[in-house]
């Protein structure tokens, strides 16, 4: 699903260099729940934003789906996030002037879908997350975990088959960060790969394989025996 | 894609009202100051008469004084003498249309309705090929033939205005006016014309209403003693005792329709050889300068659009360039104080160039807003001039045409002053927004 090979990304001023990826690899399989954890500074959001086609990297080869995505130009990267990718941040990221119906509808916007069949996914994809009754809400009239269970929607709209996830629950107290995780663990049952970055080492232990970065490399990986062996239960569940 | 985008500018112009405010007044100003010189200008600077401005020629003849040119350096007067202009009419070689003229002033009753206030009349004496060399449209009846011309006959085609104001409108082809003890018989009445500037006579003024009625030019001469002339008399001696008419004073016009090159070449070595002969009567004592403009030249060499005019039109231009360069900078803090939601529509999926799109339709709308504002501000700009200045009383005007340029002006104005802001904000880096948001 996603293959990064020796990528490396150097951010510049005038007056210095940071490395923000060094050689960085990494290989995850289609339906998988990845979490990338590691301390600040360590290169977690830069990788995120290379997978999810939000910036450029220096060196290295990226596969995702199976094509290369290292040269492409901006209008196919887009399509890519469009169609293959969806976003959902620590901050929520909603636009506050648009309501929770407009908010899920802007990927589908530019994915060119008429209107009968974005009116059905957005529909879908807020009784997915509990928030059908709340379309005509603005954001800022809602909970922040209602306000993450939006950006989910909006995230799942378009039907992604890569989830990105960037602190989802950093900004939630415990009960709605519970909440959203489960949230993200129904979404991977259904096939969706989630790769989540998290400094909370007890949401990193509910997915199938933590990634711990440092100094813009992958130091470690650990397979949580439990969670893998509820995925592959899954998986096998859903090939019968 | 461009109805979402145009309901994403509404919403995003409410949002920060007081900003849009200020982006609306900055172009409707531009754009205010800009059609209001623009209009005058391009009412002044039109061709009054596209279609065959080509084709019309006026005569002018050297007449004046031997020791000094008309104007300088050397121009012949931009009018003939009285007996100059009836001679090139009667004398024109055939087939070529002509039309001799000079202002006349009357006052017109109507003797079977005394109920009718007289009228003062700024009227025109011309010849029969007026009509159709000018294109005078007619909403009753028409012209008068060369029989008329020739016998002075008693005909008479009013204006619409004068129609309604004598007739109350109706057609009165075949009723009377009265002047003084003469009946004229109405032949004809004018529709709409308006040809502006007022080419065919530009020495009472370019931009002067047009005529009231029109006679026909032998008529006057017979009357010459009884009716006024209306519009200015030149001259470079006194006149002689036998009168104006006589004299080398200079009120009259001529025109003539010369269809192709060769037709001007003969026309004017028409016109050589009857200044010659009239050198042999000891007339025409400066050299031979006769000249043939075409309705163009004619305007651009009396000098229709002044010099101040066109300098108005480019400083309010420079105006304009500086309202925007103001909106540029308003547009830049608006666009980029935005930059949080731009950053979270290109990671969901939107590509530069939509982005850039949907700034561009929003600046678009912002200076189809400043377009109305400054129609607006046109308006009372021409009123203002109207009442400055009566000789602008018909230039000052909007009309449709100049409404649409006002808006195509502001919204590409709009677009131009967004192009830099709408690049920089498709420009942004959306990680390092998405973080920070």
């Amino acid at each position: 699903m996603l293959k990064m090979n020796s990528v490396s990304k150097i951010y510049r001023t005038d007056m210095v260099q940071t490395s923000a990826l060094r050689e960085f690899s990494l290989e995850i399989e289609e339906g998988e729940f990845v979490a990338v954890t590691g301390p600040s500074g360590s290169g977690k959001t830069t990788f995120l934003n290379i997978a999810g086609l939000l910036e450029t990297f220096d060196s290295g080869s990226y596969e995702l789906d199976g094509q290369d995505v290292s040269r492409l130009g901006d209008d196919a990267r887009s399509r890519i996030r469009n169609g293959k990718i969806g976003f959902i941040f620590q901050g929520f990221n909603l636009i506050p002037d648009l309501n929770v119906f407009d908010n899920v509808d802007v990927p589908l916007r530019y994915r060119g879908m008429g209107k009968a069949q974005r009116e059905q996914c957005i529909r879908e994809s807020l009784e997915l997350v509990g928030l059908a009754a709340r379309m005509k809400h603005l954001p800022a009239q809602l909970s922040g975990g209602q306000q993450q269970r939006v950006a989910i929607a909006r995230a799942l709209a378009g039907g992604p088959r890569f989830l990105l996830a960037d602190e989802p629950t950093g900004n939630l107290d415990s009960v709605m960060a519970r909440q959203v995780l489960e949230l993200l663990e129904q979404i991977n049952s259904l096939g969706t790969t989630i790769v989540m970055v998290t400094h909370d080492m007890e949401l990193a232990r509910r997915a199938h394989r933590n990634v711990h970065m440092l100094d813009g490399q992958v130091t470690d990986f650990t397979e949580f025996d439990a969670a893998l062996r509820l995925h592959q239960e899954r998986v096998a569940l859903a090939g019968a | 894609m461009f109805a979402y985008h145009l309901r994403l500018a509404l919403r995003s112009l409410g949002r920060t009202p007081g900003l849009s405010a200020l982006m609306v007044v900055a172009i409707g100003l531009g754009i205010g100051v800009c059609m209001t010189m623009l209009s005058v200008y391009a009412l002044m600077a039109g061709d009054p008469i596209p279609h065959k401005s080509d084709r019309l020629y006026a005569v002018q003849l050297d007449n004046w004084d031997p020791n000094q040119p008309f104007n300088e350096p050397n121009e012949p007067p931009n009018q003939l003498t009285w007996r100059d202009a009836q001679a090139l009419a009667e004398r024109s070689p055939a087939g070529i249309a002509r039309a001799a003229m000079s202002g006349v002033g009357v006052v017109f009753e109507v003797p079977d309705a005394p109920e009718v206030r007289p009228e003062i009349v700024t009227g025109r004496a011309t010849t029969g090929d007026f009509f159709a060399m000018f294109d005078v449209p007619f909403r009753y009846g028409g012209g008068w033939d060369k029989l008329a011309d020739a016998d002075a006959a008693q005909v008479v085609v009013l204006s619409r205005e004068l129609n309604d104001g004598l007739f109350g409108g109706e057609n009165s082809v075949g009723r009377s006016v009265r002047v003084g003890d003469t009946y004229l018989r109405v032949v004809g009445v004018v529709d709409d014309w308006d040809p502006t500037p007022r080419f065919y006579d530009l020495s009472s003024g370019a931009f002067s209403p047009v005529d009231d009625a029109f006679v026909p030019l032998s008529l006057f001469d017979r009357h010459r003693e009884d009716w006024g002339i209306n519009g200015s008399v030149n001259c470079f001696e006194p006149p002689p005792a036998e009168g104006i008419f006589e004299s080398e004073c200079v009120f009259t016009q001529f025109w003539v329709e010369l269809p192709d090159e060769t037709s001007v070449r003969d026309y004017h070595a028409f016109l050589d050889a009857y200044v010659q002969e009239q050198k042999q009567l000891g007339r025409f004592q400066r050299p031979l300068n006769n000249r043939l403009s075409d309705v163009n030249e004619w305007l651009d060499i009396n000098e229709v659009v002044q010099d101040d005019n066109t300098v108005l039109l480019g400083l309010s231009f420079m105006f304009l360039a500086v309202c925007l360069l103001n909106t540029v900078g308003l547009l830049l803090a608006k666009f980029l104080g935005r930059a949080g939601d731009v950053g979270v529509r290109r990671a969901l999926g939107a590509s530069r160039a939509v982005v850039f799109q949907q700034h561009l339709i929003e600046v678009g709308v912002l200076g189809a807003i400043g377009g109305v504002v400054g129609l607006g501000l046109a308006w009372a700009g021409l009123a203002g001039v109207r009442s400055l200045y009566a000789d602008y009383e018909r230039v000052a005007q909007l009309n449709l045409e100049l409404v649409a340029v006002a808006i195509g002006l502001a919204i590409l104005a709009g677009v131009i002053a967004g192009l830099y802001p709408a690049w920089r904000i498709c420009r942004i880096a959306p990680a390092v927004y998405l973080k920070t948001q």
